[in-house]
């Protein structure tokens, strides 16, 4: 079980969040004129890294914020957490 | 009571405290302080079971986890468990065990048949014969081996036994208090670092309780004591035995168990049985100590034959002597001290060493207590079929692959020692790095991927002097950068007896023309046959060569064969043990009872139950309740002999024709607040928000971003910047969590707050042609009239000091209103409405109703919004805005939304008005087609109409649209049932939906 540090509550376990996957994914704009591919590429296409990953965290059972975590997938390790105006 | 192979002093255990227990019906006689295993020893039992494939007699093996074959099954006070081993098992009053995998007795077992066809039984024997036919499978070979392959029984009843769980966080967890654990406890507990000391076994010490050895001025066991004590008396100090640490996690979590109960003779009520702690730790010392090692020889499994470190274990710390004329068989020098034990209590021994010769102080010690020691000498085969009586041994020739001449020795007993195996699983788990180290033939901890050190003799370090050393330093060292506070403390001078080498050499040869199998996993008896068959077979990869043998498979895991096994596939393959590399260790580390896993999270509380504030006045009134979700929600309330079929349509009808409460307190709330609230509503609903007045609810679909609809509720404009979502009961929580993303991930600019507001109201739907009446009753002061409180309309009204906040919405499709008041008034405001509606013939309606009635009118719910429909589907279409974007439009434009004829939600009636369509039915054209019959679509809800008094479906299904007026068949394959249908509107009454704006 991973130790992940809140930005705004500091160190509790894995159980207390929910994963929201990669954190690098932007919506695009409201009333933009795009593509379908562009689309398909923010609803259904993600990466999956083996290695240093961005990725979106929500303390649910916590102060309920979304916030950040930089994430060796790998090896678990977690380099950084961080606000989500904050990047690594 | 008389046990035969008990010494009349020495040892740990309380000669004073006599406790029976019973082994195949009869009885025996230990001590306080035994473990099962030893108590059995004592009275000379060795044979305990039979084994998995062949049946062969098998005895204990070792004293601890590492043992394979000690397994039993236990019956203390009405409660049975399997599989449990003999070596780990406090004695304890009231023990009952018996023997396992034999019938009709251990003595006389029919499966022993197997080992007389032992070679029809070689590796991959089951892959390869029980494949075909494929219906053979079930009934013949599936019951076959699940016979042939029991162990123990599995308990029928539930656990009577309460299991804890426990989160404890430290600087320094140490694992095993042997010398080096309780060094490097004591060295980092005295520099200020917060410590859990954790052993797995009854008493602390490890080695120390069975090692000649001297630690400053005191002997081993003695130095386990006073440091144990000091430890003990430290506030920064947890210590803990009967601790099984099995299972080392990311972030340093390690998990352990910890037995509390079942050693006790007269446990505390509520005592639990076990304790499960999950421990987060700064950094883990990894103390663990090894495990010996056995030798492979031709029928080694004998009863009598076990580990020659275990038998000076059982003799030392309880007094048992495991054998009267023993044989030691070793390759190394540490056998030798077993051998020197008990000629210390007059037993002789015969060593026989595969070794040409070792000038280490134990063996002149040996020589000059006058002990017979043959070097260069074998076991060539062993005798004795419930126990071993003889060993066949020889003297090796120059290329050890055969004998020179060969003798037979009787014997009661034969102790091997191959050498040591480091303890490494934990350390492994972590995910280190291991290394192997040629000249002990180990794997040894090399790089850690976490905070974890290895120390003592599971890092290689088998003298006392060099582990109390290591652990010294490594416990200061370690507890320095966590604290800082510099004291060091100085390592005490240590005398031992010296030690050396080992010979390469494990595995003997077996006698001219003769194949008699050779073990290497005694518990699924793999024998050096099986892997030599596997590695001809072309398996390569070590893991594949461990399934297809099941080597290191068992319940034991391999702890004292998998390195065994390892050399015989590097020396099969002609490759060194590091190409051959090891299998995964995998937690946990021994076997964990699943009560201690699950803790107190059983039956119902496995998750929390909410109840609303009204719950109790429904229990009083004879609700029947269901789980929704968390929820417990009435499903219907019962009178007199009234079935659940009869309750709801009453309580239906009483709705349709009077009115009716229900309780809709679990319908998820979220209070969303900001300048930015509309805006934020317009994003996230598929329907306009701007522009929705003050005082009025608004219903509102919301999608996915990959276009399915994913919720459904009404919103309510409190005030301009004010709103009050309801979501339903079922998404509550990821209705918040999706608008939390959006609003600090996605619109961060955007000046809105939302929260959870469920808890906090009260909510009670009030339904029926009387309910505006009931409502004119309850605030008799306030304007009700269709005019003044329209359809969709919100008013704040007051009762006494009450507000409540007053919805005209309706799920029912009747007239209806939706109080909702603090939580806690809710019962007293459900009062006052039942006292008032009497009069106007009130009944409590519970979900099935609730579901009838918006079943028939052709509302969706949860089963339709399954999330695999959008919003055509469920005829929602009308609701998509044309002027804005939302969450989710992007997707409608996919090509299969916009298919013609894509599904439809519709209603179904049974032609003949009487038959009940199950939920989950299929809508076929032909019911007669040969599977598989074409589906159009599912039956998603049914109900009794209380309309029109016969049966109601909705349905989705393809092309919908058109299909009004079709006859179908609805078929159920899992009731076996056809139903001829019609398909017409998902709307059976009121279509014009007139009744909720009367
Ligand atoms: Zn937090």
């Amino acid at each position: 079980m991973l130790e992940i540090k809140c930005p705004y509550c500091g160190n509790r376990s894995q159980n207390e969040f929910a994963y929201g996957g990669d954190a690098t994914v932007k919506r695009p704009e409201l009333n933009s004129v795009i593509s379908d591919q562009e689309w398909d590429e923010f609803v259904y296409y993600r990466k999956n890294p083996r290695g240093n990953h961005l990725e979106l965290w929500h303390h649910v059972s916590g102060c309920r914020q979304w916030f950040k975590v930089f994430r060796n997938t790998a090896t678990h390790e977690i380099i950084q957490t961080m606000e989500m105006k904050e990047n690594p | 009571m008389h046990q035969e192979f008990r010494i009349s002093s020495g040892g740990f255990i309380d000669r004073s405290k006599e406790i029976s227990f019973i082994f195949n019906g009869k009885k025996y006689y230990g001590y306080r302080g035994d473990t099962l295993a030893s108590a059995l020893l004592a009275n000379g039992i060795h044979l305990i079971g039979r084994s998995f494939k062949y049946h062969r007699p098998r005895g204990i093996f070792a004293a601890g986890v590492e043992d394979a074959n000690g397994k039993v099954q236990l019956y203390k006070d009405n409660i049975t468990e399997p599989n449990v081993n003999v070596t780990e098992v406090e004695l304890v009053e009231g023990l009952r065990i018996e023997s396992q995998n034999c019938w009709p007795s251990v003595d006389f077992d029919v499966g022993g048949i197997n080992n007389f066809f032992s070679r029809f039984f070689p590796a991959g024997f089951y892959y390869k014969t029980f494949m075909w036919p494929k219906s053979f499978w079930y009934h013949v070979y599936e019951p076959f081996i699940r016979k042939a392959a029991g162990m123990g029984k599995a308990p029928l009843d539930p656990d009577p036994d309460r299991y804890e769980h426990q989160y404890e966080h430290c600087d320094i967890l140490v694992v095993g208090s042997g010398p080096s654990g309780i060094a490097s406890a004591l060295s980092a507990a005295k520099n200020g670092a917060r410590v859990i000391l954790a052993e797995d076994k009854s008493r602390f010490g490890g080695s120390l309780l069975t090692d000649n050895v001297t630690i400053g001025n005191k002997n081993g066991d003695e130095w386990v004591e006073d440091s144990i004590a000091e430890l003990e008396s430290m506030p920064n100090v947890t210590v803990r035995k009967r601790s099984q640490v099995f299972g080392y996690y990311d972030h340093n979590m390690l998990v352990m168990f910890e037995r509390c109960k079942d050693h006790l003779k007269n446990p505390a009520p509520y005592t639990p049985r076990q304790r499960l702690w999950y421990i987060r730790a700064k950094h883990v010392i990894i103390s663990t100590g090894s495990i010996e090692r056995p030798l492979i020889f031709a029928n080694n499994d004998r009863p009598g034959i076990m580990l020659a470190n275990s038998a000076r274990e059982y003799l030392k710390v309880y007094g048992v002597l495991t054998g009267k004329n023993p044989i030691v068989f070793t390759n190394n020098d540490t056998a030798y001290e077993t051998a020197i034990e008990f000629k210390a209590k007059g037993i002789n021994t015969i060593i026989l060493d595969t070794r040409k010769s070792s000038n280490a102080g134990v063996v002149q010690e040996a020589k000059n207590l006058g002990i017979e020691i043959k070097f260069n000498h074998g076991i060539a085969n062993t005798s004795g079929y419930k126990k071993v009586n003889s060993a066949t041994i020889g003297e090796l020739n120059n290329t050890k692959d055969g004998y020179k001449n060969l003798q037979t020795l009787p014997c009661d007993s034969i102790f091997v020692s191959g050498n040591w195996t480091p303890t490494v699983h934990l350390a492994s788990q972590s995910g280190n790095k291991l290394k192997y180290e040629v000249e002990t033939d180990t794997f040894l901890p090399h790089q850690s991927r976490q905070k974890e050190t290895v120390i003592g003799s599971a890092n290689g370090s088998f003298t006392l002097k060099e582990s109390l050393a290591d652990g010294f330093k490594k416990g200061f060292q370690i507890s320095d950068e966590i604290t800082k506070n510099s004291k060091e403390l100085s390592v005490p001078l240590s005398y031992e007896k010296d030690f050396r080498s080992h010979d390469k050499f494990w595995c003997m040869p077996l006698p001219n023309n003769k194949n008699h199998k050779r073990f290497v996993d005694f518990q699924n008896d793999v024998a050096v046959s099986d892997i030599q068959l596997a590695v001809r077979e072309g398996f390569r990869s070590i893991e594949h060569v461990k399934r297809y043998t099941t080597l290191g498979m068992a319940t034991d895991q391999g702890k004292t064969s998998n390195l065994n096994g390892l050399q015989l596939v590097s020396d099969l393959e002609k490759k060194i043990v590091p190409e051959v590399g090891h299998t995964t260790f995998r937690p946990p580390y021994t076997s964990v009872t699943i009560g201690t896993l699950i803790g107190r999270e059983v039956g119902k509380n496995y998750q929390a139950t909410r109840k609303s504030p009204m719950h109790e006045w429904h229990e009083k009134n004879n609700a029947v309740f269901v789980d929704a979700g968390l929820w417990l929600r009435p499903r219907y309330y019962n009178r007199g002999e009234e079935t659940l079929h009869e309750a709801s349509i009453r309580e239906a009808l009483n709705v349709r024709q009077n009115v009716g409460i229900c309780d809709v307190t679990s319908l998820g709330k979220i209070d969303i607040k900001g300048k930015d609230s509309a805006e934020f509503l317009n994003r996230v609903y598929t329907n306009a928000f701007l522009k929705l007045p003050v005082g009025k609810a608004r219903y509102g679909v919301m999608l996915r971003e990959d276009g399915m609809v994913f919720d459904d509720g009404t919103t309510t404009r409190i005030s301009e910047n004010h709103f009050h979502m309801t979501t339903t009961t079922a998404q509550a929580a990821n209705v918040l969590s999706h608008l939390e993303y959006y609003l600090q991930v996605v619109w961060p600019e955007l000046d809105v707050n939302v929260v959870s507001t469920t808890e906090q109201w009260a909510g009670m739907a009030i339904a029926g042609p009387n309910s505006r009446a009931l409502l004119k009753k309850l605030f008799p002061h306030d304007d009700v009239s269709n005019e003044g409180f329209p359809f969709m309309g919100f008013k704040e009204f007051k009762f006494k000091n009450i507000t409540a906040r007053v919805f005209r919405i309706s799920f029912s499709g009747e007239l209806a209103f939706e109080v909702n008041v603090m939580s806690d008034y809710g019962e007293e405001m459900w009062n006052e409405i039942m006292l008032l509606g009497e009069d106007l013939g009130i009944q409590p309606y519970g979900t099935e109703a609730l579901s009838t009635l918006r079943i028939e009118m052709g509302h969706v719910a949860g089963s339709e919004i399954d999330g695999r429909t959008i919003a055509y589907d469920l005829s929602l279409e009308g609701m998509l805005s044309q002027k804005k974007d939302f969450i989710g439009k992007r997707s409608l434009t996919r090509k299969a939304f916009a298919e013609k004829d894509r599904e439809k939600i519709v209603g179904v009636v049974p032609l003949d008005k009487k038959t009940s369509i199950p939920e989950g039915s299929y809508l076929v054209e032909n019911a007669k087609a040969s599977f598989p019959n074409p589906k159009l679509g599912h039956v998603s809800a049914s109900c009794w109409s209380v309309e029109y008094d016969n049966p109601f479906s909705l349905a989705i299904i393809k092309d919908g649209k058109n299909r009004k007026g079709e006859k179908l068949f609805a078929v159920s394959p899992l009731k076996n049932i056809v139903i001829p249908v019609e398909i017409i509107s998902q709307h059976y009454v009121d279509p014009e939906g007139k009744r909720v704006r009367s």
